[in-house]
């Protein structure tokens, strides 16, 4: 494992940047959140936290929504949130078990929109076969809270012996990602309307559990699982390489982006590697399981556009590294800043 | 994606790549400044420094519009976003530069009215619909982006719009070369000289680097293409005794560049005496301000700015970078005190500055071995 020095914080007000999934993200958890809570269970910073219960293996997760506008293209916050969870816990190996759902409402929301929104929660719970078990009510005044919040908590079942991490990634092994990079992120920065921008982009949002079981069916050849959100593809492939002290190596021309998202991010300066997805998967497998698992994902219409996208190496520990397509190659560093405020 | 996808095919590289290997003599260095911070982006977001040959030395310029705004600057513009009855609107990579007292992003965390937009249009559509604000667009750029605040500036007058204001800090590209140009221990051979800018002020301004300095330049777009093919102009002109200015960007840039946008920035600005630069100092004729006729939509004008002067730290080593007297990493501070999210310097503040570009992007390329100059 790793023997990183724990980030420090050193801001004296928290900003966007803090929520933005990359470096500044990680110097407020693990700066501030994990020193507070530190315990074994937190500790690894995964999707879930895996405990065990009277001999069963359970996947515990949480996963807030803040995502505005509220409706985009291809969802809602509410399917966003029931997805988000859902995905936290299939990340973790987990078959989703139940989830709970708590609402911070802002004074004068329209109950037509809560009733469209918890209506795309019910459908989005019911296509994974999870019910909203619990659920939690608040309301503040005109002025907080932007509409609607929404968070989600959810319990899974991790498969016994089923053991995932960045300790099992090995030199060679492959990294593959379900579908196209960045649809999420793009469609609502679209639906937002500032750039007025027409471009035909909808959210990917939706449940991976069904990906990452097809993948576990390869056993342990499966190392590592991941949900590329806030800080996409190369925040999440960042956090691999620091915590396995391996190189990530990606292959430019192999990464599968719609080119209506390499237009957009190419208009307003963005990466498409730090743009979120909400309905992929990463995975790194072995070299020997690459083809079943690559097979395996676009045998299932969400991971139709499946791609092999970069192997691990020994070298250069702790880096993720891009040969362009170009011929070159540089570093893909953790996302800085915040291009993206607000999109889950 | 067409448009892009012709300008980086590692095909073509690999053709320009040969041809330059043909050009360049064995052993002895070229130092080429690209001036724009848009390129020196480019060259490491495509890692072009590792294919071309190693006598090849890219010497990243002045050209980031971010990172030269001094420390000063960005704590009036804090000061005006606090002011209860300003919205204060800026480009969004101006949020996390520092000042002396924090960044636009800190100001905003602590309730001061920030907002990012796309265009200084933007902020005049702001200042429509919120008429009992004052609007307040933070200008910043060089002649690329100046003639957009200007047409704003000529629309708040048509529209006799009272709250809305430009805080300009427009700046010109011309008169940090010619103090770069004519700094002592400056070894530069060649220019790769802004695309974006040249559209507006066209290839004619830089001909007195040519008749003055005796060195060649080379306009030139942003793709890694253009990179490649600008450096094997820059090189041809030199084996063959030439010294040009030669124009790589023929599918947007003219010689005479563009007369209405020259005329809309000649009609709502004018140069200032001085103005300083992060990490180059004080430079005269190099800046812009709002013509007297225009004072009403002048932030400066109309609000009271402290004018502060913060001196650049002293650990930072940016003026060596910007002349090419240093490379990124050979700085004291470069990745230890001073980064991307912590930056000290002006060259790591924004994604264009070359600090950042190579912390960013390269920072494993500095094992390069170098070649004897």
């Amino acid at each position: 494992m790793s023997t990183r020095r724990p980030p420090k914080l050193r801001d004296d007000v928290v900003t966007l940047a803090h929520g933005a999934g990359g470096k500044a993200t990680r110097n407020l958890v693990e700066g501030l959140f994990v020193p507070a809570f530190a315990n074994p269970l937190l500790a690894p910073l995964g999707d879930s936290a895996v405990l065990d219960v009277g001999g069963a293996r359970i996947a515990f997760t949480t996963d807030s929504s803040v995502v505005k506008p509220l409706f985009f293209a291809g969802g809602d916050i509410g399917d966003l949130a029931v997805n988000g969870t859902v995905n936290d816990l299939a990340a973790a190996g987990a078959r989703p078990v139940a989830l709970s759902a708590g609402f911070v409402i802002e004074e004068g929301f329209a109950v037509a929109d809560l009733r469209r929104i918890a209506a795309s929660m019910a459908a989005a719970a019911a296509r994974v076969g999870v019910p909203v078990a619990t659920g939690d009510t608040k309301v503040v005044e005109r002025g907080n809270a932007d509409g609607l919040y929404i968070t989600t908590a959810g319990v899974g079942v991790v498969p016994a012996g089923l053991e995932l991490g960045p300790h099992r990634v090995r030199p060679g092994d492959r990294v593959l990602v379900s579908g196209t990079i960045g649809d999420h992120g793009m469609a609502v920065m679209v639906a937002r309307g500032d750039l007025q921008l027409e471009v035909d982009l909808a959210s990917d949002t939706a449940p991976v559990h069904e990906l990452t079981q097809a993948l576990l069916a390869l056993g342990e050849e499966v190392r590592w699982l991941r949900d590329p959100t806030r800080g996409g593809l190369a925040t999440a492939l960042n956090e691999l390489a620091q915590a396995a002290n391996l190189a990530v190596v990606l292959d430019e021309g192999s990464l599968p982006v719609r080119p209506e998202v390499v237009g957009t991010c190419e208009i307003l300066g963005i990466d498409p590697l730090y743009v979120a997805s909400e309905g992929r998967i990463v995975a790194v497998v072995s070299a020997e399981a690459c083809e079943a698992a690559l097979v395996a994902l676009q045998a299932h219409p969400l991971g139709a556009g499946a791609a092999v996208v970069g192997e691990i190496r020994s070298e250069p520990q702790g880096f993720v590294l891009l040969d362009t397509s170009f011929g070159g190659s540089r570093i893909v560093d953790m996302l800085v800043g915040d291009p993206l405020p607000r999109i889950c | 994606m067409r448009f892009v996808d012709e300008f980086r095919s590692g095909e073509l590289a690999r053709k320009l790549i040969h041809e330059l290997e043909g050009l360049v003599e064995a052993g002895r260095t070229l130092k080429f400044m690209e001036v724009c911070g848009g390129h020196t982006h480019a060259i490491y977001k495509h890692g072009i420094e590792d294919l071309v040959p190693a006598e090849i030395d890219f010497v990243h310029g002045p050209g980031c519009p971010v990172c030269v705004i001094p420390m000063g600057r960005v704590d009036d513009a804090i000061a005006l976003a606090e002011r209860p009855e300003v919205i204060f609107t800026t480009f969004g990579d101006m949020l996390r530069v520092p000042g002396g007292r924090g960044s636009l992003l800190e100001a905003k965390a602590r309730g001061a009215d920030v907002r990012m937009v796309y265009s200084p249009l933007d902020a005049l559509e702001l200042a429509r619909r919120n008429p009992d604000r004052e609007v307040i667009f933070f200008a910043i750029g060089f002649e690329t982006t100046a003639p957009a605040t200007a047409v704003t500036l000529l629309r708040a007058r048509a529209e006799r719009l009272p709250n809305f204001s430009a805080f300009c800090n427009h700046v010109t590209i011309g008169p940090p070369l010619e103090a770069i140009l004519s700094s002592p221990g400056v070894r530069l051979d060649g220019f790769i000289a802004p695309g974006h800018v040249s559209t507006v002020i066209g290839t004619r301004a830089y001909d007195f680097i040519v008749d003055n300095y005796r060195k060649p330049v080379v306009v030139t777009a942003f793709e890694p293409i253009d990179i490649l093919h600008a450096t094997v102009l820059l090189v041809r002109q030199l084996r063959e005794g030439r010294c040009e200015v030669e124009n790589q960007y023929t599918r947007v840039v003219r010689r005479d560049g563009n007369p209405r946008a020259i005329a809309a920035l000649a009609e709502t600005m004018e140069l200032r005496d001085t103005f300083e630069w992060r990490g180059l100092g004080w430079i005269p004729d190099s800046a812009l301000k709002l013509r007297a006729e225009f004072a009403e939509w002048d932030a400066e004008a109309r609000f009271e700015v402290p004018g502060a002067r913060i001196d650049d730290p002293k650990a930072c080593q940016c003026g060596e970078v910007l002349i090419g007297a240093i490379k990124p990493w050979e700085c004291k501070v470069f990745g230890t005190a001073c980064t991307p999210e912590r930056p000290i310097g002006t060259c790591m503040v924004s994604s264009e500055g070359a600090c950042a570009a190579y912390y960013n992007y390269g920072r494993l390329a500095e094992r390069r071995d170098p070649v004897p100059a």
